[in-house]
């Protein structure tokens, strides 16, 4: 896969996303007052008759939502990742209970969205939604990705959590190859055959980091972006389990109930691997820069690097 | 306007009699708030409620959303009035594979409009449906239904202002102000007061009706329905268990089934 030429968060790919789908009227937009925090405002800018303003009311939103669905809308409706848990009981129960198809984007996912500090830092939105039937979970990696993955939520058929990032990060698709990532199949952006490493969101590009790294000391990693965390890629990590036998997976979240935790359920039922988790180990975010606290909360490609060589030891 | 009360009326006696015998049957269920709606109910499908029963999921319908879910009875009571619904469905009630769910459920009826069953949350659905049928030029209008003990739910005022923020004309709320909710009375609970002066301050058109007078429910419903500059709220006073004399204005039967004595006594006086 080609090197990124510049970076992008993914919260831009899903702005870009609304406006390349507005053409199907069917599509609205919701916001509660962070349009601009989550690129909403790109189509509000275009379609204001078609954005539909809730203040910062997020609870009402969601049913908002959910009704303009049942009338044949298509709705996205955004604000902060940690906002959307305020609704959880909305998005559970007025949303997939029905299945009403709205698509919910929370952006400013993970401690990477940094010195807001921990109210602002949502570290268990992909594990509690996870927990909803019929509710996809995803969590693109930059701006391209989240951008194509937004685009295909058109003719999605259930309705969907997308968690997008503030900061703009390395990019680890290009145009090209942005074109090949389908809901619900894991990307392999890299390949080795001694480890493989499980990331989604801004964790990509450090699990490649960590890849580039370990190369240098013999390790060949296979990086995977499971952009979609439900429904997991089970044929992907049975595959990887086949051939490679040991995993570590790398998120900005929970160590509980994220993708680690999707990944280890599916291990442990369908073929037990060892595994490291890299994550949040469970605790609260603080303030702090970026990559200050990626070091500090143990979430970057040394972490990464450092569980690869763990899990090796118990392969 | 043509409309036969004493034909409303009677249609909501024979649904109180349904209401009170599928909870009977069942064991379980809401009769006290279902009996305190459902003259509510039948007024407005009856009268202003724009539907073909041929067709329930006509996309140009009325939608009715019950908001206040544990009545189910009372909704299934008038479905069944309408014909969409037989006597097997009022029957299995809350039985497993029923289409009659515990809770009004769209995935599960025909003729619902609305998953209920969490309070607070289907005025923000009603405004959906009402913005995307205003989008769409289409003259349908979106009536919510919600218990007053329902407006102690933060969510309903989330949805009042924005109804008013968005001048939705096309949306009306009958709230059922039985004065009781699960636990309780609301003045023990948590009382909310003057329900209409608080719509009204959120800047909606209020009407306050006696709920179990047929001509003022009717009068009330065509008000709405012809006021289409904002959102219109029919505060209805009612009486929590209407019709059934140890029912009525007691707590204990906001969701308790009567027994096989209850039942006989309930049907004698519905007769």
């Amino acid at each position: 896969m080609s090197a990124p030429s510049t970076g992008g968060a993914s919260r831009d790919g899903y702005g870009n996303a609304l406006l390349r789908l507005a053409d199907d009227k069917r599509v609205v937009v919701l916001e509660a007052d962070l349009g601009k925090s989550t690129k909403s405002c790109l189509f509000r800018a275009e379609y204001p008759e078609r954005t539909i303003s809730v203040g910062i009311a997020e609870q009402n939103m969601m049913l908002v939502a959910a009704g303009m669905a049942s009338s044949g809308k298509v709705p996205f409706a955004s604000t902060f990742a940690i906002f959307t848990e305020r609704a959880f009981e909305q998005i559970r129960n007025g949303i997939a209970r029905p299945g009403l198809v709205v698509h919910i984007c929370g952006s400013h996912g993970g401690i990477h969205t940094g010195t807001d500090g921990s109210s602002a830092q949502s570290i268990e939105d992909l594990g509690i939604y996870r927990t909803i039937p019929n509710l996809t979970v995803m969590h693109p990696c930059d701006d391209l990705s989240a951008e194509e993955l937004t685009v295909q939520l058109i003719n999605h058929e259930n309705p969907s959590y997308t968690r997008t990032a503030r900061n703009k990060v390395p990019r680890i698709y290009d145009q090209d190859s942005v074109k090949l990532l389908k809901i619900g199949k894991g990307s392999v952006v890299r390949e080795g055959h001694d480890v493989a490493i499980i990331s989604c969101g801004i964790m990509v590009n450090e699990a490649s980091m960590a890849a580039s790294n370990l190369a240098k000391e013999g390790i060949n990693a296979t990086v995977v972006d499971m952009h979609t965390i439900k429904p997991l890629d089970g044929n992907l990590i049975n595959t990887l389990s086949n051939n490679i036998g040991c995993f570590v997976t790398a998120e900005d979240h929970s160590v509980i109930g994220g993708l680690g935790g999707a990944v280890s359920e599916y291990l442990a039922r369908n073929c037990p691997s060892p595994l490291e988790m890299v994550g949040v180990n469970d605790r609260f975010g603080e303030s702090g820069e970026t990559g200050d606290l990626m070091l500090h909360i143990g979430i970057n490609s040394e972490s990464i690097e450092n569980a690869v060589r763990k899990v090796l030891k118990r392969k | 306007m043509g409309v036969n009360i004493k034909e409303l009326e009677d249609t909501a006696r024979n649904c109180r009699k349904n209401i009170v015998q599928m909870i009977h049957k069942a064991g379980a269920g809401h009769p006290g708030g279902s009996l305190s709606a459902i003259d509510l109910i039948v007024g407005l499908y009856g009268t202003e409620f724009r539907f073909d029963v041929k067709n329930p999921n006509w996309p140009d319908r009325d939608r009715f959303i019950m908001s206040k879910g544990h009545a189910s009875p009372a909704v299934y009571s008038m479905l069944f009035e309408l014909g969409l619904l037989d006597q097997k469905d009022i029957d299995s009630f809350r039985q497993l594979g029923s289409t009659c769910q515990g809770h009004v459920d769209m995935k599960w009826t025909d003729g619902v409009d609305f998953s209920a069953g969490s309070l607070g949350m289907g005025l923000s659905f009603g405004i959906g449906c009402a913005l995307a049928a205003r989008m769409d030029k289409s003259s349908r209008k979106i009536w919510v239904m919600i218990g007053d003990g329902e407006t102690q739910e933060g969510q309903i005022w989330e949805a009042a202002m924005a109804a008013d923020h968005h001048k939705i004309g096309n949306l009306n709320i009958i709230v059922d102000r039985n004065r009781i909710q699960n636990d309780d009375f609301m003045a023990v609970q948590m009382e909310i007061g003057d329900i209409g002066n608080k719509f009204s301050s959120f800047g909606w058109a209020v009407k306050e009706i006696n709920g179990h007078d047929m001509n003022e429910v009717v009068s009330a419903l065509s008000w709405a329905s012809n006021n289409n500059t904002g959102p219109c709220a029919i505060i209805a006073h009612t009486v929590k268990g209407k019709g059934i004399s140890f029912m009525e204005n007691n707590p204990s039967f906001h969701g308790k089934a009567p027994d096989d004595n209850e039942l006989a006594i309930a049907m004698e006086e519905l007769s």
